[in-house]
């Protein structure tokens, strides 16, 4: 029976990383088709990390992201259609047509906004969680490696630190700052290493695997409750480019390679096999979900466009 | 008490807003033992250390952090000691809190309020004296003021704790220790709202200022008194879109035809230059001459007293102005 139960819950959190990489090739194909304005930044290879953090976290929490923000809305609940409605710039999108891919907003799910400027939203995150703290919430913020070399991301640590914040901090690290790999960017190895001296309790974890992210994100996330900041860095791969028509001439064929190698969402499918679920159950899934996106994609392209504002 | 001073207006008007509503706290470098000038004094002993926070000196993080809280329901006020440290603050006021309620539909709200303190005075020098406000009204969704009485500058607090969104409060560090006659109405919060104020009547010109500036013009106006021409001085006390109404100075440049436009800020892009094109389109036939504009020199602000001297607008500035403008 409890198995039975795991069974459900696995393939409803694949069902989510299934729907956030359809929901990722859709855009990718609607911004080669010229019907996306603007710029965006898709989050294929980072799967596994939006899911995880969102299964720990509760609906009093809220959560922060950056540019590259679409998978963590869907994780968090927020509608397909409205947040690709947005992404088109329509009417009804989540912002009405207001913000685009780097500006989603939606209360309604606790996700309190996505930001164009790199590391812009961290600090935010530790006046909510300060602001929250009786209410049992708490705030999180996703960011990439890349932030971890503003100034912002260390004056946040520092006050989280110093003021015990109940925040967690999510960097997704997928070894790239827009063009630039690692090495280019600090010397220093890896971003939560910059956590330590603050005191901040830190994990550096597989963040293309699930049930890892899960687990991990768990702990960190029991952790925060428990009010102290905690730094959870999620080692994942770019599938894609820093936004979509990047040609990516500073990546090797091998190195991109070996990331597909490690795409989380082919190893939550193997992980589910392995389970005993069968390959007919997973496919239906799928079937599902591209049925949904293609409906979502249909209606969201015949969405009216925004009134500009009388006056 | 039959007087105050500019500070303690802007500390009564902290203290009662704390009163009145426990979503109200402070937060910046040393408020908890006062500030370098005294604002914040004896807040913490009111309302304890968790309301009055001392902050590292990270000021975009604090600011950051503010919009944070007020996004989830404070009215936090940060104190930035020096407006020239404002610009490390500027990408969480101008890209974060002043677009949070336009891009969110106004389901989220940024009741922020951030205090700072600008001006020229006894050789600060160039990292301590600088007015930025022309930065600030350039962005939608940014409120700005800047009060020049100890009446204006307790309503501003107030008023700007009544908003639903950002409201940046530019103070001015030769303004701390002046002292006013404390009118009886002036403590009632309700009502009052940022509006160009009239400080002397006059039909000849039509001068128009906001902060410190304004004790300029009023000394100027009295010199040129005696020279037989009468000034009128317009006090804008709100200077960002949401909050300049110049309606009434308008109606004043059509009595008086000429306009003499005086701030602190470097003279090329400053905010003289919005106030007088704005005042074009309103009176432009009124105008006997074109609109004039003085502001400081297109420097840094030097530190040696002469040199800072020279740098500001002075009194016979605005005198010779004035003349030029009548001639």
């Amino acid at each position: 029976m409890e198995q039975t139960t795991d069974q459900a819950e696995w393939l409803q959190r694949y069902r989510l990383m299934y729907l956030i990489r359809t929901f990722e090739e859709t855009v990718a194909r609607l911004v080669r088709q010229g019907e996306v304005p603007g710029f965006v930044h898709l989050s294929m290879g980072q799967e596994a990390s939006a899911v995880g953090v969102m299964a720990a976290l509760g609906p009093a929490d809220v959560v922060y992201s950056g540019h590259r923000a679409h998978g963590h809305l869907l994780a968090r609940g927020a509608d397909p259609l409205a947040v690709l409605a947005e992404i088109l710039g329509k009417r009804d999108g989540l912002g009405g047509g207001r913000g685009g891919s780097m500006h989603l907003i939606d209360p309604g799910v606790g996700f309190w906004g996505a930001t164009g400027v790199v590391g812009g939203t961290i600090p935010l995150a530790l006046g909510t969680a300060w602001a929250r703290r009786e209410s049992g919430g708490i705030a999180v913020v996703f960011f990439g490696d890349g932030a971890s070399t503003t100034g912002i991301f260390h004056e946040s640590l520092n006050l989280a630190a110093l003021w015990s914040l109940p925040v967690l901090f999510c960097c997704e690290n997928n070894g790239y700052a827009e063009f630039s790999a690692r090495a280019e960017q600090s010397p220093v190895a890896y971003a939560s290493r910059f956590a330590e001296p603050y005191g901040i309790a830190t994990a550096r974890v597989d963040g293309t695997e699930l049930w890892t992210v899960i687990r991990q994100a768990q702990a960190a996330v029991q952790a925060v409750r428990e009010g102290r900041p905690f730094f959870l860095e999620l080692e994942v791969v770019r599938l894609a480019g820093h936004y979509e028509g990047d040609v990516q001439t500073y990546r090797s064929a091998e190195e991109r390679e070996q990331a597909r190698s490690r795409d989380p969402v082919w190893r939550a499918r193997q992980g589910l096999l392995d389970s005993g679920i069968s390959e007919g159950e997973v496919a239906q899934v799928e079937e599902e979900v591209k049925r949904q996106m293609r409906a979502v994609e249909d209606q969201a392209l015949a969405m009216q466009w925004p009134e500009p504002a009388a006056g | 008490m039959a007087d105050w001073t500019y500070a303690e207006a802007l500390r009564e008007g902290l203290r009662d807003a704390m009163a009145e509503d426990p979503r109200v706290i402070v937060l910046g470098e040393d408020v908890a033992y006062g500030g370098p000038f005294g604002v914040t004094r004896g807040l913490k002993e009111a309302f304890g250390s968790e309301r009055v926070r001392n902050t590292p000196i990270s000021e975009a993080a604090v600011v950051g952090f503010a919009t944070g809280a007020a996004l989830a329901g404070y009215r936090p006020v940060v104190e930035v000691m020096f407006m020239d440290f404002l610009t490390l603050t500027l990408d969480m006021l101008v890209n974060q809190a002043a677009k949070y309620r336009y891009l969110a539909q106004d389901r989220l709200r940024v009741p922020l309020v951030v205090r700072t303190q600008a001006g020229v005075l006894q050789s600060a020098g160039a990292h301590h004296s600088q007015s930025f406000e022309s930065w600030l009204v350039h962005v939608p969704g940014i409120s700005v003021l800047a009060p020049s009485t100890a009446g204006d500058a307790y309503q501003a607090i107030r008023w700007a704790l009544r908003q639903p969104d950002p409201v940046v409060v530019m103070e001015h560090k030769a303004l701390y220790g002046r002292r006013t006659v404390r009118e009886p109405a002036e403590d009632v919060a309700a009502g009052w709202a940022p509006r160009a104020t009239r400080r002397r009547a006059g039909q000849d010109a039509t001068v128009v200022s906001y902060s410190a500036m304004v004790y300029t013009a009023l000394e100027a106006a009295e010199r040129l008194a005696r020279e037989g021409v009468e000034v009128e001085v317009w006090d804008l006390v709100g200077l960002s879109d949401s909050v300049m109404d110049l309606g009434l100075v308008a109606e004043a440049v059509q009595r008086t035809h000429r306009v003499l436009v005086v701030h602190e800020a470097v003279r090329t892009g400053g905010f003289g230059a919005e106030v007088a094109a704005r005042l074009q389109e309103l009176a432009f036939d009124g105008l006997d001459a074109p609109i004039e504009r003085l502001g400081a020199k297109a420097s840094p602000v030097p530190f040696s007293p002469p040199l800072e001297k020279a740098y500001l607008p002075s009194v016979e500035d605005v005198c010779q102005a004035v003349r030029d403008l009548m001639a």
